[in-house]
């Protein structure tokens, strides 16, 4: 049993870490809007599959312009993520702006709804206009971009390990998203607008009587969550082809799961939390058959993840990374 | 108020007038002989329209071909399309109309085995038989409605049908079955798991999946470390599809199987060339590859002028069935037109029919006997799929 767990264990971690790294960017824009607000912003699915889907209307306009084959297909990803972010973080900042300011002084409950209210808007009217441009169907395939496989021989290097393979969009959605995340962490730790942005969250009122323009830091915030969500929609798009106009309600629910393990307001625990819930559910699904004797199969994978979430949550209640919030005198 | 008044009086007259012309229709034509009214129900609007209107047509055409027949009979036949919408609500409201004309003495319908339960319930209280050219649900039959026959499969001859394809053409003796843990996918699983081992195939992995999810990789793990012959997939197309591109692209070659759930032109355009080597159960099968079928297509295409689909030559097979048994109990009858619980038992008396695709013998319940399930393959990267057997009871 354990021998079958090992053998297939370098084909998991792959496959777990690309789902890894895309429950990790979309948990940073959870993340960095409840730490700014205290409020879970839960619209943020739909903004990542609406990203998903401007990404692609972008890819499939290259497609039908000959570009691609022509052009190098990473310079027009990077193009199209470059466009969708900017989009998606300007949806994000009219959000923000509409839905949310006006409710920031009312009880924070009014605000999650509103959030929900939001996406649902957004997911109606995503679907609305892609029937509309695609023959009555929601479903958007992309065009096939990475079309080889990378095949990692580790059978010769260990007789216990059978062969792992990866898709070359893996090394791409992976080096991106490392990227995005590292250049998020030098821009909240190290400019001046990051931190007014730590500024902000930690006191708003005394931030705002230091020279913080705070509704201007909240809308960079939510440009920033946004923009990153939308990009990592394009990741998604070119790395699993379909699209529909729901994939964002249970990305989203997990993505939050994973700020809320690492630690919710935590840059680096979202990160991390991301390719935990990620890797968990990808070993779950490859092994929970085994290990259970088919008592129970792949498709409590999920129960699993949760699972950790629950244990985690009990004896550290902050997150892993998460700091203990002291009380504000 | 006078105004008011007024519009009262005007409408009641109005109301008054209506039944009365109603009242005053001849039961006669201009010819002098007796009409006979049989309505189709299908979808005419709506999502399946396209499929709902070839059925009509199918129908209708086979209705058209007879009218010389009963006119010698000394009656005339008429064709009274309703739009079910593909709704119960509307398929009952239209069942309490057509019932309530008591020319009507059969329906071809429905699409929807949904639709086609509740409808039939007015239909048994009425006594005016129904025909359906593609309701698959067991309990459209099950319920052992006197009104209610099918001339397709059923459901639970599907998954049986695709074990049998599996075992003897694809010489599968181990499979890997994922599901998709709806009511359909689950009850197609368990059945094909059940008829696979019965003949003497093995079930090397039986997993669930989660609808609306992208990502399969963590299952097609285990399958690709499994190496099955072949891989069921119970469930539909958006889903069937990712999973049948990332299995090829980990490697996974064996032939996959599914059933009517993966019968759709976006199944090719998500899977795109991974899609060679999947097969599909389907109850309809394709009318070009027999004689009479071929014939059939050709009479539509000139009549109608556009491609019948899959169930054209069923809604024809359907009013055949009908027609026949009408003109067999009127002669019985000694050429008067007999009770509508006559001519119910007569569509349910039908035996060794033989229409233009499908042979008929209703069992006690309505079922088809002869009723077979056609297996498809996908050959290359276009839909639809090519029809490669066809498997009967």
């Amino acid at each position: 049993m354990l021998e079958n767990i090992l053998r297939t264990l370098p084909q998991v971690l792959f496959d777990g870490i690309t789902l890894g790294t895309v429950y990790a960017v979309i948990a940073l824009g959870y993340t960095m809007v409840y730490g700014i607000l205290k409020l879970i912003n839960f619209a943020h699915g739909e903004i990542f599959m609406t990203g998903a889907f401007i990404g692609t209307a972008i890819l499939l306009a290259f497609s039908s312009l000959g570009w691609i084959g022509t052009l190098p297909i990473i310079i027009l990803v990077l193009v199209a993520m470059f466009l969708t972010a900017g989009v998606t973080g300007a949806i994000g900042v009219g959000i923000e702006r509409i839905a949310y300011r006006p409710l920031r002084k009312a009880p924070k409950l009014i605000a999650l709804i509103s959030a929900i209210g939001i996406s649902f808007l957004l997911q109606d009217l995503v679907r609305f206009t892609t029937e509309f441009a695609n023959d009555g169907n929601f479903y958007l395939i992309g065009p096939e971009l990475f079309k080889s496989n990378i095949n990692v021989p580790l059978s010769k290097m260990a007789s216990f390990l059978s062969d792992a393979s990866f898709k070359t969009s893996f090394l791409f959605v992976l080096v991106t998203a490392v990227a995005l995340m590292i250049i998020l962490d030098v821009f909240v730790n190290k400019t001046k607008w990051g931190m007014a942005m730590r500024a902000v969250a930690q006191d708003r009122d005394t931030a705002a009587l230091m020279g913080v323009n705070v509704n201007k830091t909240i809308s960079l915030t939510f440009f920033i969550g946004s923009a990153l969500g939308g990009a990592t929609g394009v990741l998604f798009a070119v790395q699993y082809g379909t699209i529909d106009p729901y994939i964002g309600f249970i990305l989203g629910l997990k993505a939050f799961t994973a700020a809320v393990l690492g630690g919710i307001g935590n840059i680096r625990g979202a990160v991390l939390g991301g390719l935990i819930i990620g890797v968990v559910e990808m070993f779950a699904a490859a092994n929970l058959s085994t290990l259970t004797n088919h008592v129970i199969g792949a498709e409590y994978k999920d129960v699993f993840a949760f699972i950790i979430l629950i244990l985690v949550l009990l004896f550290k209640p902050e997150g892993l990374l998460g700091k203990a919030l002291h009380e504000k005198v | 108020m006078k105004s008011k008044k007024l519009l009262v009086i005007f409408s009641v007259v109005v109301l008054l007038l209506g039944v009365l012309s109603g009242c005053g229709s001849k039961k006669t034509t201009g010819d002098g002989s007796k009409v006979i009214k049989i309505a189709t129900q299908t979808p005419l609007s709506g999502g399946s329209a396209t499929l709902g209107e070839a059925i009509k047509l199918g129908a209708q055409m086979a209705l058209e071909e007879r009218k010389d027949e009963f006119s010698k009979l000394g009656y005339s036949l008429k064709l009274v399309p309703y739009d079910d919408q593909g709704d119960p609500k509307k398929g009952v409201s239209n069942a309490n109309a057509l019932c309530a004309d008591k020319d009507v003495y059969a329906v071809v319908g429905h699409f929807n085995s949904g639709v086609a339960i509740p409808s039939s319930v007015v239909y048994e209280k009425n006594n005016v038989p129904m025909v359906s050219p593609s309701n698959t649900a067991l309990e459209v039959t099950d319920r052992g409605l006197k009104t209610v026959n099918r001339i397709c499969a059923r459901d639970d001859l599907q998954a049986p049908s695709g074990a049998k394809f599996a075992l003897d053409k694809l010489d599968a003796k181990t499979v890997f079955i994922i599901q998709d843990k709806t009511a359909y996918g689950s009850g197609l699983a368990e059945e094909f798991k059940k008829a696979f081992e019965k003949g003497g195939g093995k079930t090397v992995g039986y997993e669930g999946i989660t609808v609306g999810e992208k990502d399969f990789n963590g299952v097609l793990n285990l399958v690709a470390d499994k190496k099955p012959d072949l891989l069921y997939f119970a469930g539909t197309y958006p889903e069937g599809g990712l999973v049948i591109k990332q299995a090829r692209e980990k490697g996974i070659k064996c032939p996959v199987l599914g059933a009517d759930g993966l019968d759709s032109s976006t199944l090719v355009e998500i899977a795109g060339s991974s899609v060679k080597d999947v097969y599909l159960t389907s109850v309809a099968g394709d009318a070009t590859k027999t004689e009479t079928g071929k014939k059939f297509v050709e009479n539509y295409s000139s009549k109608f002028n556009k491609q019948p689909e899959s169930y054209s030559v069923y809604g024809y097979d359907c009013m055949q069935v009908i027609l026949n048994a009408l003109s067999k109990s009127i002669k019985d009858n000694g050429d008067k037109l007999p009770s509508k619980e006559k001519i119910r038992d007569a569509v349910r008396a039908t035996k060794d029919f033989t229409g233009a695709m499908t042979t008929v013998t209703f069992d006690s319940k309505g079922d088809n006997e002869n009723a077979k399930v056609y297996i498809y393959n996908f050959e290359e990267e276009k839909y639809p799929p090519t029809m490669v057997d066809e498997i009967s009871k």
